[in-house]
């Protein structure tokens, strides 16, 4: 049985409670509100970083892309831009369409065997709507979270409330997003306990970042919708450690926002060490962000060396005497 | 082809845009943004000492209490509302609360504005400066 | 094949049902017939590669023939590649386990293997990677998936990786791009430092090396099958061909994989280019030396494949054509297309290919100054220079085969198609899901069609195979088309176990069955001295 979920189930919810004994029993309300969050900002700035500058320094010794449609070659024959690109314009094209909307996802089937020795491929948009779902609300929300990070509160972040709470149901108003990451990952999370096969391929660093994301959402709604925080106190906070004048707002904190604020800090320490890398490494795929047109222009490879190779001049010698008796020509007579 | 240079100029906006709060607070921002704006209170509040409930409740709880008013004054005709400590209000936004806290821009808005919060009272209710 | 089960056995035996145990638990099958044999020491010494032992050995021994710093040897060899291929570290890092690619394998479709969805065949390296170089791995270990580099964990790689055909299917459908092609070849490069790689493989590199075909064809011997290919020509269409070899002042090289000249029905596809030419009254050669479109070297290392693909500019130079045409091949346009430039160029010969008969300038060409034939075929038809009776094919009803490499290495879709509704008059796709960016492998690619796995490969080659069937059943389709060479040797045995009573052709045997050739003699035959549609219509009405 596969019990890498239970560890990590289990590794969220300690972080939790070391988090609210922290500050509510030991009143370590600096280590978890100040010295914790600006380490993990560090760690992530300085990981991230390091692991993007790895990846460069790794050579692109081929163009390699996976093309999905038809290559530029007859000028009758109609060139599909975006699954084959040809110029650089074309690669972005095809990069945004991919990250943006996740293109490749788009196109999951399943496979299904039929009586009769009947193979079938079905399209299935599940794993695709979930992570749209899970990956826009995520951005959506971190945007949102900017009121707390800024003043004056910059217009977009306005702009996103007012869209993201346009239902004006619950008090205070409720904003979607919230919501929706929260589904979105307990959707991912389902796919990864109930499917045999992803149950199979997964592993603890697959449950982990689930189960942190799951834990950020419930005690973020939990401080919006039923054991209110003061809104205030947490801007003040968070003001603080943008501005670099860290402290405690005076009056505290309840300890469930500091679960949340630590499960946040370990999720940013984390990303650099993690899949969730895949946020910068998509960028730099070879299969995709590469042109398909290597036939017209050439591509360098940086350790490109030479080879022992058989010439032409030893192949004559080995076969001089059979190439001229069947009239083939020769260079050495 | 050497792409480090694409890739360190996207790492380098990218961390601009994580850095977002670092950079926009210094250039845009108020000098001491990291304490809330205080709201003021009319002698009248001051003179009352305490709201309809503790202070510390009012900070998180005032929207839920307004909002709890509108559904008993609105839907059940319920036109007293009775205090933690016995006493008896008038359940109204613009005959109780904004009775004391008379000044919204200086009471409500101090608060809100910080924390970026749009509340939808305004939309039905006028404020005792529009009256006047 | 003795031993094989009835098709309907095999079928009912595939279990996607995932085990009880973790997959890193379950040891590699490694029993006779899971594996291909090893490579004889005379080609890994011929080739300077490493040569693990003089002994005969086989994959089922309990010990390999493995030196003792083996170990070293393979972390060396992983840190080095991951300097060399971003490619290798990005997807080394970045996979999610979504499992988008879990079912999009042909190798797992047919053997219900976890390891062989490409999340779990890419662990197989990742799990090493994360315990070897990455912090988080070293620190958490285990619980991270990390796992030390055993003997074990060779094996496993032997098996799994001789179980992809670098096909890039599941790249398509990975939100990353993550190639399982590129694992595998990294994977195949590793164990080739311990000298640890397959004969089918390396026999053809070697070969290649020396007589400059995978078959290991002399001169002489190569232009006696041509001649017998003309002589053959000559019976069935009056017309007589007299092909030249390595001839100097030529305007066009040809090169094609030597399978088209080795067995049916690649044979049959080389006529087809022959007809072709003398239709055109082409100024072209074929040389002896360059007298290989396919590189088995891609199987086996980029050196290997550098090594062998040197000899296609070289030898263009030395006979100073214009530019090369090359013939229907799957990897080898793989290695033209992504490689070939980048390798050996930038060519010293020649100028941007422009076809004589159209003047067409083939300006997506202009740098590695070779056209794929269907290029040039599809350019021939839009300009009406062919004289064609596509009535000729009528005894084939055809459906078309994407090759893996030509579709997602190249995104050749639509050439082979102008082609093949020009030349024959009933023409039908396979289902969407099974063709073009998504088409099926073979399931023998990758230097995988020899004969000891043939298990695996009539299951690697079911997902083609089934989607050929249900044209077969729906169209009555009698014929599998294709452009490669790997194809055209693997398919009918694929087609005799799953859908008996479909051929294998390439596109240009029916352009040479159409072909109206001048001062030809009446045809009643096709380039396989079968009798055109109208006595078969005969023979069925009696």
């Amino acid at each position: 049985m596969n019990v890498a979920y239970l560890y990590s189930l289990i590794a969220v919810v300690v972080l939790g409670l070391i988090a609210y004994a922290g500050v509510e029993a030991a009143g370590l309300d600096v280590l978890f509100g100040v010295v914790i969050p600006y380490l993990a900002l560090i760690v992530f700035l300085i990981g991230f970083a390091n692991k993007v500058l790895d990846w460069t320094k790794s050579a692109v010794p081929f163009k390699i892309p996976t093309t999905f449609g038809q290559q530029k070659s007859l000028d009758w024959i109609k060139h599909n831009r975006f699954d084959s690109p040809y110029t650089t314009g074309q690669v972005v094209i095809r990069m945004l369409l991919e990250i943006l909307l996740l293109r490749s996802l788009f196109k999951n089937t399943r496979v299904g065997f039929g009586k009769g020795q009947r193979i079938a491929y079905k399209w299935v948009v599940w794993l695709w709507l979930f992570a749209i779902l899970f990956h826009y609300s995520f951005f959506v929300v971190v945007l949102r979270h900017l009121r707390f990070f800024a003043e004056p509160v910059p217009f977009f972040v306005s702009f996103l409330e007012k869209i993201d709470g346009m239902f004006q149901i619950l008090l205070p108003n409720l904003f979607l997003s919230g919501v929706l990451l929260l589904g979105g990952a307990l959707l991912l999370l389902l796919r990864r306990v109930l499917l045999p096969k992803l149950v199979y391929i997964s592993k603890p660093a697959d449950y982990f970042p689930l189960f942190l994301i799951i834990g950020i959402a419930v005690t973020g709604l939990m401080m919006r919708y039923l054991d209110k925080v003061d809104v205030v106190r947490v801007k003040e906070l968070a003001m603080g450690l943008a501005t670099l004048q860290p402290g405690i707002p005076e009056g505290g904190i309840s300890g469930l926002f500091y679960v949340h604020l630590f499960f946040v800090s370990i999720l940013v320490a984390y990303i650099p060490f993690s899949k969730i890398m895949h946020m910068g490494g998509v960028f730099l795929s070879p299969t995709r962000n590469l042109a398909n047109n290597t036939r017209a222009k050439r591509h360098v490879n940086p350790w490109n060396y030479p080879v022992k190779t058989h010439t032409y001049e030893e192949y004559e010698e080995d076969f001089r005497d059979k190439m001229k008796e069947a009239g083939i020509p020769v260079e050495k007579e | 082809m050497n792409d480090k240079n694409k890739i360190i100029t996207g790492l380098v906006i990218f961390f601009l845009v994580v850095l977002f709060p670092f950079w926009f607070n210094l250039i845009f921002g108020a000098a001491d943004a990291s304490t809330a704006p205080e709201p003021e209170l009319t002698e009248k509040a001051e003179k009352a000492e305490t709201c309809v409930a503790e202070t510390e409740h009012m900070r998180t709880e005032h929207m839920q209490i307004l909002d709890q008013w509108r559904d008993t004054v609105v839907r059940d005709g319920q036109r007293i509302y009775v205090a933690e400590n016995g006493k008896e209000y008038d359940p109204s936004l613009s005959n109780t609360c904004m009775d004391c806290h008379s000044n919204k821009e200086k009471f409500c808005d101090r608060c809100h504005n910080y924390a970026s919060v749009n509340p939808y009272c305004w939309d039905c209710h006028t404020y005792p400066e529009e009256t006047e | 094949m003795a031993d094989t089960p009835k098709p309907d056995q095999l079928y009912k035996n595939i279990d996607h049902t995932m085990p009880d145990e973790a997959w890193e638990e379950i040891p590699p099958d490694l029993s006779q017939g899971r594996f291909p044999y090893p490579t004889k020491p005379k080609n890994l010494e011929y080739l300077d590669m490493p040569t693990p032992t003089k002994e005969e050995w086989s994959p089922a021994d309990e010990e390999w023939p493995i030196p003792d710093n083996w170990q070293e040897i393979i972390h060396e060899g992983f840190k080095d590649r991951l300097e060399k291929y971003r490619s290798l570290k990005i997807f080394m890092d970045v996979c999610v386990r979504c499992g988008a690619c879990a079912d999009k394998c042909h190798f797992f479709i047919g053997t219900g293997d976890p390891k062989n969805m490409p999340v779990l065949r890419a662990e197989l390296l990742r799990s090493v990677y994360r315990k070897d170089f990455t912090t988080a791995g070293k620190i958490l270990g285990k619980i991270n998936g990390g796992r030390p580099l055993t003997k074990q964990v060779l094996k496993e790689w032997f098996s799994y990786f001789y179980q992809c055909t670098e096909c890039r299917r599941c790249s398509v459908y990975c939100p990353y791009g993550i190639d399982t092609a590129e694992i595998t070849m990294m994977g195949r490069e590793l164990l080739s430092l311990l000298g640890l790689n397959i004969n089918w493989i390396l026999e053809p590199v070697a070969n290649c090396f020396r007589t400059g075909n995978h078959l290991g064809i002399q001169p002489h011997a190569l232009k006696e099958m041509i001649e017998f290919f003309c002589d053959d020509i000559e019976e069935i269409t009056g017309v007589k061909i007299d092909p030249t070899f390595n001839r100097k002042g030529a305007e066009i090289l040809f090169i094609t994989p030597s399978g088209d000249y080795f067995a049916d029905p690649g044979t049959y596809t080389m006529m087809g280019y022959l007809l072709l030419f003398e239709h055109l009254g082409l100024d072209y050669t074929l040389s002896t030396y360059a007298s290989e479109g396919g590189n088995f070297g891609l199987f086996t290392s980029s050196e290997a494949m550098k090594r062998l693909n040197a000899k296609m500019f070289a030898e263009a130079k030395r006979l100073g054509v214009k530019w090369i045409l090359g013939g229907e091949c799957g990897h080898m346009w793989r290695v033209i297309h992504q490689y070939m430039d980048t390798m050996n160029g930038p060519p010293e010969f020649g100028e941007t290919p422009k076809s004589p008969i159209t003047g067409t300038v083939f300006d997506h060409a202009a740098g590695t100054k070779m056209v794929h034939i269907t290029e040039f075929t599809a350019d021939l038809l839009r300009h009406n220079k062919l004289k064609l009776d596509p009535s000729r094919n009528d005894n084939k009803v055809v459906t078309y085969h994407d090759s893996c490499n030509p579709s997602r290495a190249m995104g050749l879709f639509e050439e082979p198609r102008y082609i093949l509704k020009n030349v024959c008059n009933h023409f039908y796709e396979m289902p969407e899901n099974t063709i073009r960016e998504q088409t099926f492998c073979c399931g023998s690619g990758s230097g995988l069609n020899t004969e000891e796995i043939m298990e695996l490969r009539l299951l690697g080659g079911l997902p083609r195979a089934n989607a050929v069937k249900f044209v077969h059943e729906k169209f009555g389709v009698n014929m599998l088309s294709c452009i490669c060479a790997i194809d055209r040797a693997a398919f009918p045995p694929l087609m005799d176990y799953w859908v008996p009573g479909v051929d294998v052709t390439g596109i240009h045997e029916l352009v040479g069955n159409a072909l109206v050739m001048e001062g030809e003699s009446e045809r009643t035959m096709d380039l396989r001295f079968e009798p055109l549609k109208e006595e078969t219509e005969v023979d069925a009405d009696e």
